[in-house]
Formats: C-alpha cells, sequence, structure tokens
C-alpha cells in the first residue's frame, strides 16, 4: 500500500542526493558517479509510473553508453588537480541564488497547481506496453524517428572527424 | 504700351548690368565696365521716360497701374504676388532716383578712376538701382521691404567699400544694424497689417480702410510701427547715428544712397500710406514732432563740425525731417517736393563735395582749405547754387519745397505753431551752416599748402554731372511757383489724386482756407517777405560776417560758450551713450552669456557630454564581452529564469 | 494503486533541474558542466514521463525517447570537442577558454 509512497522517497532522495554530489564534488569522476546515481534512481521512478520501456532505453542507452562515454573522457583526460581560477564574479553570486530560485518558485506553484494535483496518478495503473509506443514511434513519429537517424549519422561523423589524428 | 505692359524691364536693366559686371567685370577694361553700367542705368532712365509718356495717356480709372508678374509666395491665405504699379507718385520717384542715379553713375566714372575694385563699386551701385527701383515701384508691403532690405544691403556694401579700412568696415556695420532696429518695427507693422486686413497689397489695404471703420489704435499701432522703419531707413532721431559714419563710404555713394534716394525711402513709404496715416492723426503727430525735433537737432550739430561730408550728413538728416514734417502736418505732396528737390541739390552738394575732395587729393577736413573759388570755378559755382538751393532763398527749387512745408506747418490742416517754430529755426541754422562750409571752402586765404597739394578741377564727367543738377536745383521747384502768383501748384496737382483718393473725409468743408482775395503781386510780396526767406538771408548774413569779415570771432565764440561748443562738435555724445547703454550690455551678454553660457556650456555640453556618456558606457558594457563562459552561461541563466518566473507568475494571476 | 500526484513528480523535475543550472554556472570542468546539461534533461525526462502518465497519452514517452537519443549524439560530438579543447589548452577549466573576448 505504502510501497509506492517509500519507493518513491527512496528514489527522490537519491536522486537529489546525486545531483547535490554533482555540484559538491570535487573530482570530475565523482560527478560522473553521481550522475549514473541519479539516472538509475530515475529509472526506477519511471517504472514507478508505468514506462518500463524508457526505463530500459535509459539504463541501457543513458546510463550504460553515454555515462560510459564520460567516465571514459574523463579518465582520457587525466590532468590531474583541476586549477582553481575564478575569474568570473557574476556567476560566483548568480549560481545559487538563481538555482534556488527557480526551484522554489516553480516547484512552489507546480505543488499547489490545480491541474497538477487534479490530475492524479490515480485510474488504474496500466504499464504502457512497448507495442504500442513502438507503434506510435513508427506511424505517428516516423518522420522525427528517420530524421533523428539522420542526426545520428552526422554525429558520429563529426566524432570521427575530430577525433582523427592531423596527418 | 510696351513698358506699361513690361514694368519689369526698369528693373532688369540695371539688374543686368550688376550682375554683369559683378561676374565678368574684374578682368574688363574700366571702359566696358563703364559702358555696361552707366548703360544700363542710362537705358533704364529713357525706359522710365517713355513710361511716363505712356502714363500721361492713361485715363484716370486706370491709375494705379498694376502689372502682376507671377504668384510669390502662397502660405494659407498669405499670397504675395510680385506686383509692381505705377501712380504718380511713382512717377515722380521714378524720374528723379533713374535721373540722379544716372548723373551719379556717369560722375563715379571721373571719381572712382582712380580707385582699385572699380567693377565691384558699379556692380554694387547698379544693384542699388535694382532694389531702389523695386522698392519704389512696388504694389504690395512684402515686394516693398525687398527693395528696402536690398537697399539697406547695397548701403552696407558700398559704405564698407574700402573694406580694409576699419572705419569703413565698422561704418557699415553699424549702419546695417541700427537700419536693422527699426526694420524690426516696419516687419511688426506689415505682420499687423496683414491681420488687420488679410493682405499686403496697396491696393487691396487702401480700399478696405476707405470702406470700412477700422479701430484707430490698431491704424496708430500699424502707422508707429511703419514708421520705426522709416526712422532707422530715413535716419531720424534716434536712429540717425549710421548717417553721419556712413560718410566713409565714396562720395558717389554719399550722394546717390545717402542723399538722394536711399534715406528718402521712409518719406515714400509715409506718403505712399498716406491713407492709413491720414486716419491715424497720432501717428501723423509723431512723425510730425519727430521730423520737426530731428530738424533743429541735427542742423544744431551741423554749426560746428569740420569735416566737410559730415556737414553734408547732418545737413541731410535735418532736411529728412522736413520732410516727415510735412507728411505729419499732412501735406504729403510737400513732402514729397522737397524729397525731389533734396536729391537735386543735396545730391549735387555731395557731388561738388567730392569734387572738392578730389581737387585737394583726398582732403576733408574744411579747416585746411580755403580760397578754391578761382581755382575750380565750375566746382564753386555749382557749389554756391546748390546752396542757395537749400537755404531757401528765392528763386532757387529749395525756397519754393521749403516754403511750402513751413507754410502747412503754420496754417495748414493739422498746423502746430511750435512745429513751425522748430522748422524755421533749423531752417536758419540751416542758411548759416551751409554758408559757413561755401565761405570756409572757397573763400579766404588758403589755409594749406600750396606746394604740397595741388587743386585741379575736376575732369568733364564730373563737372558734366554737377551742371546738370544745378540747372535742377535751380529751375527743378518751378512747378511750384505759379501758386506765388495766383495759379495752381503743378506738382501738387499732379499728385493730388495718390493723396486724395483714400483721403478720409474732411472735417472740414474746404481744404483752403477762404483768403480774402488778393492780387497776384501781393501774394508774391508776401511769399518774398515771409519768415522762412528772413531767416536764410540772416544765417547768410551771420556767416558771412563770422567767416569772411572777421574771421576771429568764431573762436572768441566757441571759447566763451566752451561747454556747449564741445557738446555740439561731439554731436551730443550720443554715440558714446549709446554704446555704453546698449551695445556693451550687449557685447557682455553675448559673450558671457550666450558664447560661454549657452553655446560652450549647454550646446557644446551636450552634444560633447552626449559622447562621454556614449564612451563611458560603451567602456562598461565592454567588460561583459569577457570571454568568460561561466559569466555568459550566468547573465543567459539570469534572463532565462527570469523569464520563467514572468510566466509563471502570469499563468498563475490569470488561472486564479 | 499509486496515488503518488503528479505534482510531487514535477518538483522533483523541478528541483533537479535547478540545481543541474546552479551546476552548470558554479563548476570549473568542462566535462562537469556537460554532466550537469545532461542532468537538466533527465529532469526534464521525468516531467515528460510524469505528464504521459497523468494523460493517459503515449506521446510524452515518445518524446523521452528522442531525447535520450539526441542527447546521446550530443554527448558524442560534444566530448569529442572536449578533447580537442583539452590538447588545445593543456587545460580542463573553461576559464580558459577565453580567446574571443573584447
Amino acid at each position: 500500500m505504502i510501497l509506492p509512497f517509500i519507493l518513491f522517497a527512496l528514489c527522490a532522495l537519491l536522486a537529489v542526493g546525486g545531483a547535490l554530489a554533482l555540484i559538491f564534488a570535487r573530482e570530475p569522476i565523482h560527478s560522473a558517479l553521481a550522475l549514473i546515481l541519479v539516472m538509475v534512481s530515475l529509472a526506477v521512478l519511471y517504472l514507478l509510473l508505468g514506462a518500463p520501456f524508457v526505463a530500459a532505453v535509459q539504463i541501457i542507452v543513458y546510463a550504460g553508453a553515454v555515462m560510459v562515454l564520460f567516465v571514459f573522457v574523463i579518465m582520457l583526460l587525466n590532468m590531474g588537480v583541476e586549477e582553481h581560477t575564478n575569474f568570473s564574479k557574476i556567476a560566483k553570486f548568480a549560481a545559487w541564488p538563481l538555482g534556488l530560485v527557480l526551484i522554489v518558485w516553480s516547484g512552489y506553484w507546480l505543488f499547489h497547481s490545480r491541474a497538477a494535483s487534479a490530475i492524479g496518478t490515480g485510474a488504474a495503473m496500466v504499464p504502457s506496453s512497448t507495442r504500442d509506443l513502438s507503434k506510435q514511434l513508427f506511424q505517428q513519429y516516423l518522420f522525427p524517428f528517420e530524421a533523428t537517424s539522420i542526426l545520428i549519422l552526422i554525429a558520429l561523423l563529426g566524432a570521427l572527424v575530430m577525433a582523427r589524428k592531423e596527418e | 504700351m510696351p513698358i506699361l505692359d513690361h514694368l519689369w524691364i526698369i528693373l532688369a536693366l540695371p539688374l543686368a548690368g550688376a550682375a554683369i559686371n559683378g561676374l565678368f567685370g574684374k578682368r574688363w577694361p574700366q571702359s566696358a565696365v563703364n559702358s555696361v553700367a552707366v548703360g544700363s542705368v542710362t537705358l533704364a532712365f529713357l525706359a522710365v521716360a517713355e513710361l511716363v509718356r505712356e502714363f500721361s495717356l492713361l485715363s484716370p480709372d486706370q491709375i494705379p497701374f498694376v502689372g502682376n508678374y507671377f504668384t510669390w509666395m502662397v502660405a494659407g491665405s498669405f499670397k504675395v504676388d510680385f506686383a509692381l504699379q505705377v501712380d504718380q507718385l511713382t512717377v515722380v520717384m521714378l524720374l528723379t532716383v533713374s535721373f540722379v542715379g544716372m548723373l551719379i553713375h556717369i560722375y563715379s566714372t571721373g571719381y572712382m578712376a582712380h580707385e582699385g575694385g572699380y567693377y565691384r563699386f558699379f556692380s554694387y551701385l547698379n544693384l542699388f538701382m535694382f532694389f531702389m527701383l523695386t522698392l519704389v515701384m512696388a504694389a504690395n508691403l512684402i515686394v516693398m521691404f525687398v527693395g528696402w532690405e536690398g537697399v539697406g544691403l547695397c548701403s552696407y556694401l558700398l559704405i564698407g567699400f574700402w573694406f580694409l579700412k576699419k572705419s569703413a568696415a565698422d561704418a557699415g556695420k553699424k549702419a546695417f544694424i541700427v537700419t536693422r532696429v527699426g526694420d524690426f518695427g516696419f516687419t511688426v507693422g506689415v505682420l499687423l497689417v496683414f491681420a488687420t486686413f488679410g493682405s499686403i497689397d496697396f491696393g487691396t489695404i487702401f480700399k478696405a480702410v476707405a470702406a470700412n471703420p477700422i479701430s484707430e489704435v490698431t491704424l496708430t499701432t500699424i502707422c508707429i510701427l511703419l514708421f520705426t522703419g522709416a526712422i532707422g531707413k530715413s535716419a531720424q532721431l534716434p536712429l540717425y547715428v549710421w548717417l553721419p559714419d556712413a560718410m566713409e563710404g565714396p562720395t558717389p555713394v554719399s550722394a546717390l544712397i545717402h542723399a538722394a534716394t536711399m534715406v528718402t525711402a521712409g518719406v515714400y513709404m509715409v506718403a505712399r500710406m498716406n491713407p492709413l496715416f491720414s486716419r491715424a492723426p497720432i501717428a501723423m503727430l509723431v512723425v510730425a514732432i519727430v521730423g520737426a525735433v530731428t530738424a533743429f537737432y541735427s542742423a544744431t550739430i551741423g554749426l560746428v563740425q569740420t569735416d566737410i561730408k559730415k556737414v553734408l550728413a547732418y545737413s541731410t538728416v535735418s532736411q529728412l525731417g522736413y520732410m516727415f514734417l510735412a507728411c505729419g502736418v499732412g501735406s504729403y505732396a510737400a513732402g514729397i517736393f522737397h524729397l525731389m528737390t533734396h536729391a537735386f541739390f543735396k545730391g549735387l552738394l555731395f557731388l561738388a563735395a567730392g569734387s572738392v575732395i578730389h581737387a585737394m587729393g583726398g582732403e576733408q577736413d574744411m579747416m585746411k582749405m580755403g580760397g578754391l573759388a578761382k581755382k575750380i570755378p565750375v566746382t564753386y559755382w555749382t557749389m554756391l547754387i546748390a546752396t542757395l538751393a537749400i537755404a531757401g532763398i528765392p528763386g532757387f527749387a529749395g525756397f519754393f519745397s521749403k516754403d511750402e512745408i513751413l507754410e502747412a506747418a503754420k496754417s495748414g490742416p493739422n498746423a502746430n505753431v511750435i512745429l513751425w517754430l522748430l522748422g524755421v529755426a533749423g531752417a536758419a541754422l540751416t542758411s548759416f551752416y551751409m554758408f559757413r562750409l561755401v565761405f570756409l571752402t572757397f573763400f579766404g586765404k588758403p589755409r594749406y599748402d600750396e606746394h604740397k597739394v595741388h587743386v585741379h578741377e575736376s575732369p568733364k564727367n564730373m563737372t558734366v554731372p554737377l551742371a546738370i543738377l544745378a540747372l535742377l536745383s535751380i529751375f527743378g521747384g518751378w512747378f511750384a511757383a505759379p501758386k506765388l502768383v495766383g495759379g495752381v501748384d503743378y506738382f501738387e496737382k499732379f499728385l493730388a489724386p495718390v493723396f486724395s483718393m483714400y483721403a478720409p473725409p474732411m472735417a472740414e468743408p474746404a481744404v483752403i482756407i477762404a483768403q480774402p482775395e488778393a492780387s497776384a503781386g501781393m501774394e508774391l510780396l508776401k511769399a518774398l517777405t515771409g519768415v522762412p526767406v528772413i531767416v536764410a538771408v540772416l544765417g547768410l548774413l551771420v556767416a558771412w560776417w563770422l567767416y569772411i569779415k572777421s574771421p576771429e570771432t568764431p573762436k572768441r565764440w566757441a571759447q566763451s560758450v566752451r561747454g556747449l561748443y564741445l557738446l555740439l562738435l561731439n554731436k551730443y555724445y550720443v554715440d558714446e551713450i549709446y554704446a555704453a547703454l546698449i551695445v556693451r550690455p550687449l557685447l557682455w551678454i553675448s559673450t558671457n552669456l550666450l558664447w560661454h553660457g549657452v553655446d560652450e556650456g549647454v550646446i557644446d555640453g551636450v552634444v560633447n557630454g552626449s559622447a562621454r556618456v556614449a564612451r563611458a558606457s560603451g567602456s562598461q558594457f565592454r567588460k561583459l564581452q569577457s570571454g568568460n563562459m561561466r559569466s555568459y552561461a550566468s547573465w543567459v541563466l539570469i534572463g532565462a529564469v527570469g523569464f520563467t518566473v514572468l510566466l509563471i507568475a502570469l499563468y498563475v494571476r490569470v488561472v486564479h | 494503486m499509486s496515488v503518488i500526484p503528479v505534482s510531487w513528480y514535477l518538483v522533483l523535475s523541478a528541483i533537479l533541474f535547478g540545481l543541474g543550472v546552479v551546476a552548470f554556472v558554479f563548476k570549473r570542468n568542462v566535462i562537469t558542466i556537460f554532466m550537469s546539461i545532461e542532468l537538466m534533461l533527465n529532469a526534464v525526462n521525468l516531467a515528460f514521463v510524469a505528464f504521459a502518465r497523468a494523460l493517459n497519452q503515449l506521446d510524452g514517452l515518445v518524446f523521452v525517447f528522442f531525447v535520450i537519443v539526441v542527447a546521446a549524439a550530443e554527448a558524442a560530438v560534444g566530448l569529442a570537442i572536449v578533447i580537442m579543447l583539452a590538447q588545445n589548452r593543456q587545460s580542463l577549466s573553461v576559464e580558459r577558454v577565453n580567446l574571443l573576448k573584447f
């Protein structure tokens, strides 16, 4: 009965904690690991929201490929201790207030918006089926699908060109 | 009617002469410049002569003859046409201006023969003729104003002809600026005319003022404002100060502009606007008072001056006063008559003085002359004739015109004893100082070194105009002679329609007071023994005694009334008073307030200040481009977050 | 059944997004900044999925799909750029990338 709530609270805390860890970590590798934590907990939340396919994709692609890429790059560019420059004055003063204002303001109103709370997740929760999702993807969203595949191709080419050694 | 249909030809001829000489004359020989300049004015005079012939063929209802050439300005209800008109007054003025102008052009070919800038002189002189003729032939106030301002401009150019001499350049400036003061009043007057009558065309105005009653206050204001322009242009009190200084210009200029024509423009204007003036008795009184006081005042200054041209200058101011006195007491015809005779004898006086100066090699101080009569006889005799004329000795032109003026002041419709007394006193002084001039210059022992100065008579192109003007100074006034023998003053009769067409209805039944029928002989005797003649002869006698019989007396008299003598010699210190009261404060204001304060402080301040602000803000904004990506990101996010917050706020407000 | 209101998910999404913004401005390491972008994208994904559930539509999920794909492509190219940058400037601090200043 209250399992969903516990699960939600746990994952939420993990996600926020991971985000905070990302901010306060001193080494970039620690930030990367924190981000992986965030992604995994989000995947659980997706499951909770009845989207198993998306949860799977999140783990496989996002946490499994993208973050691995990040970790590879961090380790490749082993730059040692990061120098402690701080040239930008505005960034120092604007960062936290900016974020906090955004969080508090939007959070408060999202929490109290009648529309949002009216739409509960109360109805009989049927997880979305992959079949229906793929029907949507390949029928209604065919063009974006194809365009995205071209985009990936371009990204591939771009990365290849940049990674090549100058001869 | 070739000329009447193309009135503008009279204007175009001198203008063309001015343009040709001005543009091309620099490299031409003097003979070429002469032919263009003198030729254009002569042709203009011939055109005027033809005009007079055609005019005599017109019937009375065709007068005034108006030629409308093109619409010049239209702005709402303000419409100005370039229109020229001819009536009897115009004819008189045209003849005077063009004939005397022609003579002076011829004279100048001799006088200016050895001067630099020959072509420039004649170009300006022709230009002056153009503007003066425009003024005289104008059919509305704006075209007249074009001429008015134009002659002022030419006066400035010609007074300052020798512009490298500081006193000459200053005199030109003074003339222009002082007349400007009057012109301002004139302009306001013209505006008021337009506001009252809705038009500035003479015909329209005069018909309107004759048909509808206009408030006397308005008319008086208009007339006084227009008269201030005349005060400036015709050198009356208090704006006369430029005329004596204007003697810095070449003598032909003094003759033409400051004796015969330009300065008479004010008188012409008053005579032209007689329908308005006649209906504003207070304005007429102002005109008469200013004229009479100026006549007397200026004569007193002329008594003790030693520069021959300055004496003549003050004499001009004085005689102009007489003309205004005539108009002010209602006798416009007498004023115009004196204008015409004055053009003859004053023009002659100046030209003769120029001849004297030419003979003396440039000397203008009478105290350094003397005994010239035998040496330059033509100049002497013509100058003597002119002096007899101006003094009002019977038989000469000035007698008739001055007598008419004083007669009108004594017993005309608006007679005033005080004005008459001032006029008579002025006449006495005039006679005295003019004969003083003649005696000092031409009589007695030479007061100069005869070995240094070679006195010679002037060439024919200078003496012939002198002779012609001398003839006119004698016979030019005889139009009015028949009146003295019981006949009619032809001049007055000729001009009568101009002054009676729109004249207000007379209060008294008859203009001429019924007099007992006297025989022609009695009339003549009365005229010959009238007060003006007596004082004229008196002046001659006193001058003769002081400067011929006992030459030491003037010095003794001057010593005994030293204060008064110095006051007169220094022209009542008026120039100094003006300088202290008006010129210096104005200069102070312009330098400190307007120049340093406004121009440097405000205007430069704003311009430089805006540049400074731009530069300062630019250098501040430049720092945004720090190259630091975090700064860029933070600025972007500040905007984005702000926008988001705003949107949410608006959404919330709308929904709740 | 699960009656966790959608608003809770949305609030969580907002918190994560805000923290991502803070990290973006605050951190100096280029790669960390990149990761904060990924964090922001994840927060948005969560919102999409929550709405997909709430409105009982699949469009949100499709969108999440595309976001993930594009994020992957972007990461690939971006990290290639980061490597070249690091080799060029000998430093991973984003403040060293400042040649376009006044």
